[in-house]
């Protein structure tokens, strides 16, 4: 069977989240190619279990409305979850973002 | 000594404040899950130790935390709520058909007898049951599936199950109620539901007598008494001594008979406690003047408790889950308001203080009574 190498992707987590997961700012996930959102929230769910449904939905597996997806000054969100990260994240120099959106509102 | 223990939800946390028996020196804890919207929290009858909390957020959704340890410390639970099969329709305020979607957890209750079993009333509005502890969810689907279903509409705060009542004498009988769909019981343990809510009337319904389609915001029962209920609607408050088969309005002397909140005395069966509010829309005390009123007499003769409560410039709301009260022998009252304040009555409504001034706005307040 071939040898897959896996890359260390660097994820940065909202507030909340981090609150949530009981984890630091930036959590760093051993990942097999092909690094895409898709494989990246399989990991972040794989290793934090407490963060299911909290960033895409339990059933549709959808984004959240009010959360992005970040990386390399560029907007991901609109993008297929099986696109491929850029190279700067699945070489882990850049990490993907995810941030809450801000929607400063009555609460 | 007795101590009590009341579990405040607000709109950016919870908190826990606890006292002896005297009720007049508090320690406050908190904010539990700072920033996050705290439906509900509630602890179970057969271990008080073990809290579930309903933590939701319009970013991250819905989570439900659990303390074994009188939330000293919390973990994560399930928070996986899928409706059961194809959900169909409901009908939207515009009253055209809209698909189901789970949205939040507004009430949390723990069975009576096994702390590992607990019931979630969820916007829109269907009954979860867990029964390891929250770990996972599924749905009593005979309720959301009953031939009314599709008929049922949200109130003006979401379509939402917010009151679960276990009747402690009968575990096959619980009775839940939806904004605005009304009330339901089963008798066969949440397999199979009817509406209960004959002898309602709401106005503002085509028919206001209909089958369902009651704005109900709350109702209340005294253990000793499980059949009998108290239910405030949006206008109206009613009660019924058949389990719900039929109601009648007990809103008697009150000076206005909206209202979202409603409680029955520990020891008292026929001693009810509710907060009028002002409506349409306004939603606070008539003329700023904050005042509990209570009945001795199971309903229409009322009289208003107003001793240490802002009696001018008060214009808070008090939430339909926002007031409980402990069964120490000088039954406490509590409740909790939109402008953060928590008061506690220590001898049943006499007398108020608060015990909290400036929290978020309370969404919900339970007690426990702890040896």
């Amino acid at each position: 069977m071939p040898h897959v190498e896996t890359k260390s992707i660097r994820v940065i987590l909202p507030y909340h989240l981090r609150n949530l997961a009981q984890t630091g700012e930036e959590v760093t996930l051993a990942i097999s190619p092909p690094i895409t959102v898709r494989t990246v929230l399989d990991a972040i769910e794989s290793r934090y279990p407490m963060l299911r449904g909290t960033i895409r939905d339990h059933d549709s597996l959808k984004r959240r409305p009010f959360l992005r997806f970040f990386a390399c000054a560029e907007d991901l969100s609109h993008n297929s979850p099986d696109d491929p990260l850029p190279e700067s994240v699945a070489s882990g120099r850049e990490p993907l973002l995810i941030i809450g959106a801000i929607a400063g509102g009555s609460r | 000594m007795s101590k009590v223990r009341v579990l405040v939800g607000t709109h950016k946390g919870a908190f826990i404040l606890t006292s002896d028996g005297k009720r007049d020196n508090w320690k406050v804890s908190g904010p539990h899950f700072a920033g996050w919207e705290i439906y509900h929290l509630k602890g179970s009858p057969a271990d008080p130790n073990r809290i579930y909390v309903s933590q939701t957020s319009g970013w991250f959704g819905q989570t439900i935390q659990r303390s074994n340890d009188g939330g000293k410390s919390w973990e994560p639970v399930g928070n996986k709520f899928s409706y059961d099969g194809v959900p169909g329709t409901h009908q939207w305020y515009d009253g055209t058909p809209h698909p189901w979607g789970f949205k939040r957890v507004w009430h949390i209750e723990p069975s009576l007898v096994d702390p590992d079993q607990v019931y979630a009333g969820v916007e829109d509005a269907a009954l979860f049951h867990s029964t390891d502890g929250g770990q996972s969810w599924s749905e009593l689907s005979g309720l959301r599936q009953h031939d009314t279903g599709p008929h049922w509409q949200p109130g003006a705060g979401g379509m939402c199950l917010h009151t679960i009542i276990l009747d402690p004498a009968d575990p096959q009988r619980m009775y839940i109620a939806i904004s605005a769909a009304g009330a339901f019981r089963s008798d066969d343990a949440g397999k199979t539901w009817k509406p209960i809510n004959k002898g309602l009337v709401s106005n503002m319904m085509p028919n206001p007598t209909g089958e369902v389609g009651h704005c109900v915001h709350h109702i209340a029962a005294h253990p000793s008494r499980p059949g009998v209920l108290f239910m405030q609607k949006h206008w109206d408050v009613m009660r019924s001594d058949n389990a719900g088969d039929t109601w009648q309005e007990v809103s008697g002397n009150l000076p206005t008979d909206f209202g979202f909140c409603i409680d029955v005395h520990a020891h008292e069966p026929e001693t009810l406690y509710v907060v009028p509010i002002k409506s349409d829309s306004e939603h606070f005390p008539l003329d700023g003047a904050l005042k509990v009123f209570r009945s001795r007499t199971g309903g229409n003769e009322w009289e208003p408790l107003t001793k240490g409560l802002p009696q001018k410039d008060c214009y808070v709301n008090v939430l339909r889950d926002a007031m409980a009260v402990d069964s120490l022998d000088d039954c406490g009252v509590y409740f909790g308001t939109t402008g953060g304040q928590v008061y506690v009555s220590p001898d049943a409504g006499d007398n108020w203080s608060p015990i909290v001034r400036d929290l978020p706005a309370v969404l919900s307040v339970e007690v426990q009574t702890l040896a």
